[in-house]
Formats: structure tokens, C-alpha cells, sequence
């Protein structure tokens, strides 16, 4: 628990962040920037599991253990990603959305 | 807590034994004999196929974090079932290509991997089994989307699927941080009995659905599902719109019904415009369709929403019909890209123009697809018309009258598209028809099942009478 900051300014950094995730996922043109969107987004929720844990159920450890397995996955889905990306480097030369994209409806 | 309990996961014990024992079989084989490890993984998978269907009691474990009763158990089983007949179709295409890559392994271990995490998902007791379940079953696929790594478009599936299910599960683990929030556990025995409505909780458990309507592709989430069904090797695209969709729909049912009953007078209208929306576009976008596995898509995002139909009842009568509609749609919808993959395993070609003429040289293949596709639009004699049937009653007991009407409206634009395909194989006589060709035995292995399981679902009655019994335990 930090001393003088309470649950709803952190609770508030987080969801500004997640739709500043959102809005960049949307948004940017190159895969790698989605890449890093999307980390954004799977980080805020560790925090808010954190916070909530630590401020508002102090007694069990559920949010932080929670916070943990997130971390795992979002390390194992990047590096998947960047494994896929690299490979699409290869065939195109880039990384552009743009340039990546063949199929339409 | 003794050593026995343990095997309340005998289904996830076996299937990871057949995973080590392919890594190992990978290091011991030598090269020249590799494709050996084919028929290996086809036999241990058949064997646990077969050995899921002992009779196993209702338990839980790792104090609720994972359970296990009846139903969950004869659902692993019809899982069991999708995916050892996806892989005889596929054995094909994976002899002729990927092992003598020496890829094949990897093939199976990805795609038992994925399973796996199957298992584990429709057996979560909380949220965090639920998560890593789902992650599980959901990486592993995009790693196969991406596996033809000659093909520019398989690349571009992958990279398609991982960005959009890893923005989905950040959506849903959003929601998931917020239901955590107001209740103060994740386990779902504790939430039922603390669940009440709040904004903060709405908020979450829209998130969450979020989510989980991702992988069943409802519409405002399915945009991703025309383009990795194109560009995925037909057998992953089959295994996304089967299993995982199957998957996916089964423990949604599981959360709406128990975990989240509290709410059900929202979910309900949320569910209503849903099922609406998917049902349409579902459909009208699969009329303008020329690729078969762009038109298949679409077909399945269209079938997603008479599931939703089911949902809405929240009944033991809405639990049997979903879990029926399900089985016949794993079914229907295998042997459709059973078709699609031996056609395209011989010729290269996919288009629906390229299939006109098909009943003249090759009618028993042509016979397959129009099963499967009078199966899908639901056609009295197979089983799909029985499940339309079923689900369209469970909703309309409940009073939903102007939804089942959609319904039935949109069953009949998806008769015409279905229609469009038997034309170009029965009716026209097309300039280039594919020649005649001998499918190996593994698909016609394959096809066969498909065949057999839709015709015996609609006309073997005790089955849906069992499916009823054992819904019980939701309600």
C-alpha cells in the first residue's frame, strides 16, 4: 500500500492506460506497435489485480498469485508474436500493416 | 487427499502422457522413418478417444479450482471424438507436406497442447483455471494458424489470430480484475453467493463476455474469423470453427447459467440484440462469398448465433438443446471441411465455381458435402434439423416469439447460400470438372464418421434423452 495515494487515482491510472492500449491497438500501422499496444493492455490489468488485492482483500493472496499467471502468458503471447512477425518479415519485408495485408472482404 | 483423486483429470493426465510420449518418439525415431510418428499419434489418440468414455464420478479439486461432473465428462468426449476425426482427415495433407519438413510432430504436440488447454477451461472451478485454460488453447492455435511458413497468407492468419485473441483476453481479464473487485474472490462458488448487480460489476462482465464472444466470433468480435479461416491450412480453420468454438460456446453456457445467473435479467437483452446481429450478418455476408473456407466461415459465425438462441433460457431444457446443437454442429461442420479438404488436398483449388460438375466424377464426395450442408441449414431427414428444432422450441417455451421468427428467417437465407454449393455440385455441368480421385483411407476413415454421426444423432432419440438427464447438474 503506498502511503497518501488511494485505490481510486491508481484504479484511474490503470483504465486511462487500458484505453490508451485500446486506442493504440486500433490505431497504429506496424505490428510491432500493436505488439506493444496490446502488452499495455494485459499490464494494467496485473495492477488492478494488485491494487485490489493489496488495498481491498489484504487477507488472501488471489489477486497477486493471478497477477503472476498474467505475466507468464503475456511473456509466452509476445514471444509468439514477435516468432510470427519475424516470419513475416522474412516473406515480405515488412512490418507494416499495410503491407502485411492480402485478404479483404 | 490421496494419490486416486487424481484421476477425476484422467482425460488431461492421458492426453498429456500421449504428448511426452511424441517428443520422445520425435528424438527416437530416425529420419527416414518419421512418418511413422503419423500413424503412432492417430493410434494413441484413438485409444484415449476410446478410453474417455468409461464412466467417471462428479468431483472437484485443488479445493475447487478444478471440477468435473457427467456433463463436462461426456463434452471431453465429444471433443475427443471432433478431433480425432479432424485428424484422419488431415492426415493427408500432413504426410504429403509437413513430414517430410520434419514437421509433424510438432503439428500434433501444438494441436494436443491445445486441447489440452480445452480440457482445463471447461473444467475451471475459478477464474484464474479458466484464464490460463484459455490461453492454453487459444496460443498454441496461432502457432498452427501460422505453420505453412512457405504461404504468405498463413503467416498473416497468425499474426491476424494472435493480435486480436491477445486483445481480447487483456478485454477480458479487464473485466475479470473488476468482478474480482466487487466480490473479493475468484472462485466461481464464492461469486455466486456475493454477486450482485453494480455498475462496477455490469462493466466487468461485459469485459469479460467480451472475451469469450471473441472466440465464438459473435459479431461485433468476429472480424477476425473470414480472414484466419482463409489463411490457416484447412485443418486448423476446422478445428478453430469446431472445437474451439464448441469449446468456447460450452463454458460460456457453464458461467451464464451458474456463475453469472445474478444477472440474467441483463444478460438476457444483451444476448437478444446479439443473437440478432450475429444471425444477420452471419448470413448476409456468406451469400457473397466464392471461397469455400471464407463462405464456411461466415456459415459458422451465423451458426454462433442460433447457439445464443439456446443461452437466452437459462433452463435445463436450454442447457440439453445448446449441448445437442453443439454435437451435431461438430458434426455437420467437419464433414463440410472434410470435403473441402480433400479437394483441396488433391487439386489446390477451394473456389466454389471450381466445384461445379463435382456429382459426376466424384458423387460420394459430392454426396458428403450435401449431407453437411443439409445438416447445417437443417433439413428434416439429419440430425441439424432435430437441433434447429429442439432450440427453437427451448426459446420459444420461454416466450421469445419475435426471435424465434428472426430465426427461422435466417435459417432460410442460409438454405439459400447452402443451396448455392449443391447447385454448382448436382446441378451445373461446369467446363472444368475436378476428375475423378481416391481419397486414402484415413479420410475416408474420417468421413465416414462425420457421416454416420448425422445421420445417428437426429434418428437415435436415447442420446438427446441422456444429454437431458445430464444437464440436470446446471440448474
Amino acid at each position: 500500500m503506498i502511503p497518501g495515494v488511494s485505490i481510486n487515482e491508481i484504479l484511474t491510472l490503470t483504465s486511462i492506460l487500458f484505453f490508451i492500449g485500446v486506442y493504440g491497438f486500433i490505431t497504429r500501422k506496424n505490428l510491432i506497435s500493436i505488439l506493444i499496444s496490446v502488452e499495455l493492455i494485459l499490464n494494467t490489468s496485473v495492477i488492478n489485480f494488485v491494487v485490489i488485492n493489496k488495498y481491498l482483500y489484504p487477507e488472501l493472496l488471489q489477486g497477486m498469485l493471478y497477477s503472476i499467471f498474467i505475466i507468464a502468458v503475456a511473456a509466452a503471447e509476445t514471444a509468439l508474436a514477435v516468432a510470427i512477425i519475424i516470419n513475416i518479415y522474412r516473406r515480405t519485408g515488412s512490418v507494416a500493416v499495410r503491407e502485411t495485408e492480402t485478404m479483404k472482404h | 487427499m490421496d494419490l486416486n483423486s487424481f484421476l477425476l483429470m484422467r482425460h488431461e493426465i492421458s492426453l498429456l502422457g500421449i504428448i511426452l510420449l511424441l517428443i520422445i518418439a520425435e528424438i527416437a525415431i530416425p529420419d527416414r522413418k518419421k512418418s511413422s510418428i503419423l500413424h503412432l499419434a492417430l493410434l494413441l489418440f484413438g485409444i484415449h478417444t476410446a478410453v474417455g468414455f468409461l464412466p467417471l464420478e462428479e468431483s472437484f479439486l485443488f479445493g475447487g479450482m478444478f471440477q468435473s461432473n457427467e456433463m463436462i465428462h461426456f463434452f471431453k468426449g465429444v471433443l475427443n471424438i471432433g478431433v480425432f476425426t479432424l485428424l484422419l482427415q488431415s492426415a493427408d495433407w500432413l504426410e504429403k507436406n509437413m513430414m517430410n519438413q520434419e514437421r509433424g510432430t510438432e503439428f500434433f504436440i501444438l494441436l494436443f497442447a491445445s486441447l489440452l488447454g480445452m480440457y482445463f477451461m471447461i473444467s475451471a472451478g475459478d477464474f484464474l483455471m479458466f484464464f490460463i485454460g484459455m490461453e492454453i488453447s487459444t496460443l498454441p492455435v496461432a502457432a498452427l494458424a501460422a505453420f505453412e511458413i512457405i504461404k504468405r497468407e498463413s503467416g498473416e492468419a497468425g499474426i491476424k489470430f494472435i493480435l486480436s485473441a491477445a486483445l481480447a483476453s487483456g478485454v477480458s481479464l479487464f473485466g475479470i480484475s473488476m468482478l474480482y473487485a466487487t466480490n473479493g474472490s475468484i472462485y466461481f462458488e464464492d461469486i455466486l453467493t456475493t454477486l450482485t448487480v453494480s455498475n462496477l460489476t455490469l462493466l466487468g462482465f461485459v469485459m469479460f463476455f467480451a472475451g469469450l464472444a471473441f472466440k465464438i466470433s459473435l459479431v461485433p468480435f468476429h472480424f477476425w474469423t473470414a480472414d484466419v479461416y482463409q489463411g490457416a491450412p484447412i485443418a486448423i480453420a476446422s478445428y478453430l470453427s469446431v472445437i474451439s468454438k464448441g469449446a468456447a460456446a460450452f463454458i460460456l453456457m457453464i458461467l451464464l447459467f451458474t456463475v453469472l445467473k445474478p444477472l440474467m435479467h441483463i444478460w438476457e437483452n444483451m444476448l437478444y440484440i446479439l443473437a440478432i446481429a450475429t444471425m444477420f450478418i452471419g448470413n448476409l455476408f456468406a451469400l457473397r462469398q466464392e471461397n469455400m473456407k471464407r463462405f464456411l466461415a461466415y456459415s459458422s459465425i451465423a451458426q454462433a448465433g442460433f447457439i445464443l438462441l439456446g443461452f437466452m433460457t437459462g433452463s435445463q431444457l436450454g442447457t440439453a438443446t445448446v449441448v445437442y446443437f453443439v454435437t451435431i454442429y461438430i458434426f455437420s461442420n467437419l464433414a463440410a471441411f472434410g470435403v473441402v479438404q480433400a479437394i483441396s488436398n488433391q487439386t489446390g483449388k477451394e473456389n466454389m465455381k471450381d466445384y461445379e460438375g463435382l456429382y459426376r466424377t466424384n458423387p460420394r464426395l459430392s454426396l458428403v458435402m450435401m449431407l453437411a450442408l443439409f445438416s447445417l441449414a437443417g433439413i428434416p431427414p439429419v440430425a441439424g434439423f432435430f437441433g434447429k428444432f429442439f432450440l427453437f422450441t427451448a426459446a420459444a417455451s420461454e416466450g421469445y416469439y419475435l426471435l424465434v421468427f428472426l430465426a427461422v428467417v435466417n435459417v432460410t437465407i442460409s438454405l439459400y447460400y447452402y443451396l448455392l454449393v449443391i447447385r454448382a455440385m448436382f446441378v451445373r455441368k461446369g467446363e472444368d470438372p475436378i476428375p475423378f480421385f481416391e481419397n486414402k483411407l484415413y479420410m475416408k476413415l474420417g468421413l465416414l464418421i462425420t457421416v454416420f454421426g448425422i445421420l445417428a444423432l437426429g434418428i437415435y432419440s436415447p442420446l438427446y434423452e441422456y444429454i437431458y438427464q445430464i444437464s440436470s447438474v446446471l440448474n
